[in-house]
């Protein structure tokens, strides 16, 4: 078997904003000194002067994204999740959401992939506060290909969309000729009737690695992709659960208000499941490198397996 | 608009925010009132805007960052011919458009949504900035507290503002002295409010009476004169002005008056225009 092509949604966040910025004359970059890091600095070699670094002050930097935007251009503010969703959590609220500014937030480094940086920058909660936001469109790509498709979608969307993008670099999982990109429309990748996956972010590969382990147990699981955690694919998730009776959802996040929280929402309201919730379980990260703090967390293929062994 | 014309507008302003927060029987009247004459200044003489054409791209932008004084702002649109006036009194109300804050989805003339305190500049800076950066003329208008600059957000946007030598932007502060807890300077001191915005590379206008018409103008001509710089304009001026029983009273930050302390203050405010009118 050839190497699997890995790539961290941040880079690909980078890239997708050159080719959006050539296309689009009205796309902005805003960021707080983490060019590098948010990887916007390819965005800002092409196009200095739509570059707009704020230093580090990411409250004011999402207040003049809306500035930007309520002048008809369409701002992309970058930073950590963690400041971006967190910090700066009441100016998406106010200046942005409340008025349905047209802004768009790249949100790097979410989860405990992040690693080395340990808690303080390892952003768990970034689904449940942007999620809570009336309005508010919720993204995480599982990869390369479906970040640029996000970047394309945020853009072409009108109104605040939040998108988290990893550290880490991941396979390329989507590389398929079929392969497309609808905000809000989860995709199955592989069929299954004892029970459904739902994952997103790089949780996705994961979740296929440890369907085909419980494959060879003779578990047929049903993987679904739901990079859109707002507004939810309520259709294919009841429909998923009516069909195999079970339901797992796993997220680089904390369970508690994120993909987890979500799927279960919908099914109390319309097919009552046993759900599973697998991810950040009320705790804090730590220091380390990104794959081992997967292990360690059970985020990895062997991790999930396990805690789906134990609840079927 | 001559001077005379200016006070007697900014009179009626004053009776428009009186009598919508009387209606409302809630909202801010203090921090409205002291401001009343920036408002009526910026709508009536300083800013290039038009009514009938409210998004115009080209026109100058205003961002009310101390959004509780909405009745002030929405006095001022009225009077300026953005709605009718009589809509004032569904102020607050339930189903009205008039929200307890200036909501810029559904009032015409509002360009910024605002009332969570400190957020308001660093949007007028994004749109001085968008300006600069399509060569555009026209100018940006931000008026905060004085108890607002206590907010950390309003000096990220303004050593930003003065980092990008944005000469387009205009920051007031409305330096009435009071707050709800009482003085700033007793809560939680901002001063030298002058001093701090000179650090962050503005150019600083200290006006002595922000109540009067020609002050402003001096102020807002010096403004637009500046180039190189954003300009902050400190204006001193008086809580609750125009109402006696209200003026440089922290009570009337953010209480409604009664019957009889309406018919009183529109007494106040009438013998304020008589006394115009004999001019």
């Amino acid at each position: 078997m050839s190497e699997v092509k890995k790539i961290a949604t941040r880079a690909s966040y980078g890239n997708a904003l050159v080719e959006l910025g050539k296309k689009h004359d009205d796309v902005v970059v805003l960021d707080a000194d983490l060019a590098a890091a948010t990887q916007t600095g390819v965005f800002k070699k092409e196009f200095p002067e739509r570059h707009i670094d704020c230093g580090i002050a990411e409250c004011n930097m999402v207040g003049i994204g809306a500035g930007l935007a309520t002048t008809g251009k369409v701002p992309f503010v970058s930073t950590f999740a963690m400041f971006a969703a967190g910090r700066a959590f009441e100016q998406v609220r106010n200046s942005v959401a409340y008025p349905q500014i047209n802004l768009k937030i790249g949100a790097t480094h979410g989860g405990i992939s992040v690693g080395e940086d340990g808690a303080s920058h390892q952003c768990n909660e970034d689904f449940a506060l942007m999620r809570s936001i009336p309005g508010m469109t919720v993204i995480c790509p599982s990869d390369d290909i479906e970040a640029k498709a996000a970047v394309e979608a945020a853009y072409e969307h009108k109104g605040p969309v939040y998108l988290r993008f990893g550290r880490l670099a991941v396979p390329v999982i989507n590389d398929r000729p079929d392969y497309k990109f609808e905000l809000g429309k989860g995709i199955v990748l592989r069929e299954g009737k004892d029970l459904t996956i739902v994952a997103n972010g790089l949780c996705v590969a994961a979740s296929l690695e440890a369907a085909e382990k419980l494959a060879a147990d003779g578990i047929e699981a049903k993987v679904i992709n739901i990079h859109t955690i707002k507004p939810l694919d309520e259709d294919l998730i009841v429909a998923a659960a009516k069909e195999t009776g079970k339901v797992v959802t796993v997220e680089e996040h904390s369970v508690i208000g994120g993909l987890g929280s979500a799927v279960c929402d919908c099914l109390c309201a319309k097919a009552p499941t046993p759900v599973k919730k697998i991810g950040m379980q009320d705790v804090f990260g730590e220091s380390g490198p990104a794959v081992a703090l997967l292990e360690k967390y059970q985020l990895d293929a062997a991790g999930i397996y396990a805690q789906i062994k134990e609840f079927i | 608009m001559n001077k005379l014309e200016l006070q007697k507008t900014a009179n009626e302003v004053r009776k428009s925010i009186v009598t919508a927060v009387h209606a409302a029987k809630a909202g801010h009247p203090g921090g409205s009132l002291s401001a009343a004459d920036i408002f009526t200044y910026l709508y009536f003489e300083e800013m290039n805007i038009d009514p009938e054409n409210p998004k115009d791209p080209d026109r100058d932008r205003f961002v009310l960052s101390k959004g509780h004084t909405a009745p002030g702002l929405y006095s001022v649109l009225a009077e300026r011919g953005y709605f009718p006036k009589e809509d004032l009194k569904t102020l607050r109300h339930l189903g009205s458009y008039l929200q307890g804050h200036p909501d810029m989805k559904h009032i015409p003339g509002v360009d910024m949504s605002s009332g969570s305190l400190g957020q308001g500049v660093s949007v007028a800076v994004g749109m001085a900035l968008s300006a600069k950066m399509d060569g555009k003329a026209y100018r940006t208008y931000a008026l905060a507290g004085d108890g607002e600059i206590q907010e950390g957000q309003i000096w990220e946007a303004a050593m930003f503002a003065g980092h990008r030598k944005l000469d387009n932007l205009v920051v007031i502060v409305d330096n009435n002295n009071l707050q709800i807890d009482g003085a700033i300077d007793e809560v939680c001191s901002p001063y030298p409010i002058d001093k701090k915005f000179e650090a962050f590379n503005f150019h600083v206008i200290n006006v002595a009476d922000g109540n009067d018409m020609d002050q402003l103008k001096a102020a807002f001509d010096e403004a637009k004169a500046t180039k190189g710089q954003p300009t902050a304009i400190i204006c001193k001026t008086v809580k609750g002005k125009g109402v006696s029983f209200m003026e440089n009273q922290a009570g009337w930050h953010g209480k409604a008056p009664n019957d009889e302390q309406y018919e009183t203050a529109m007494a106040d405010l009438e013998k304020v225009g008589e006394a115009l009118c004999q001019k």
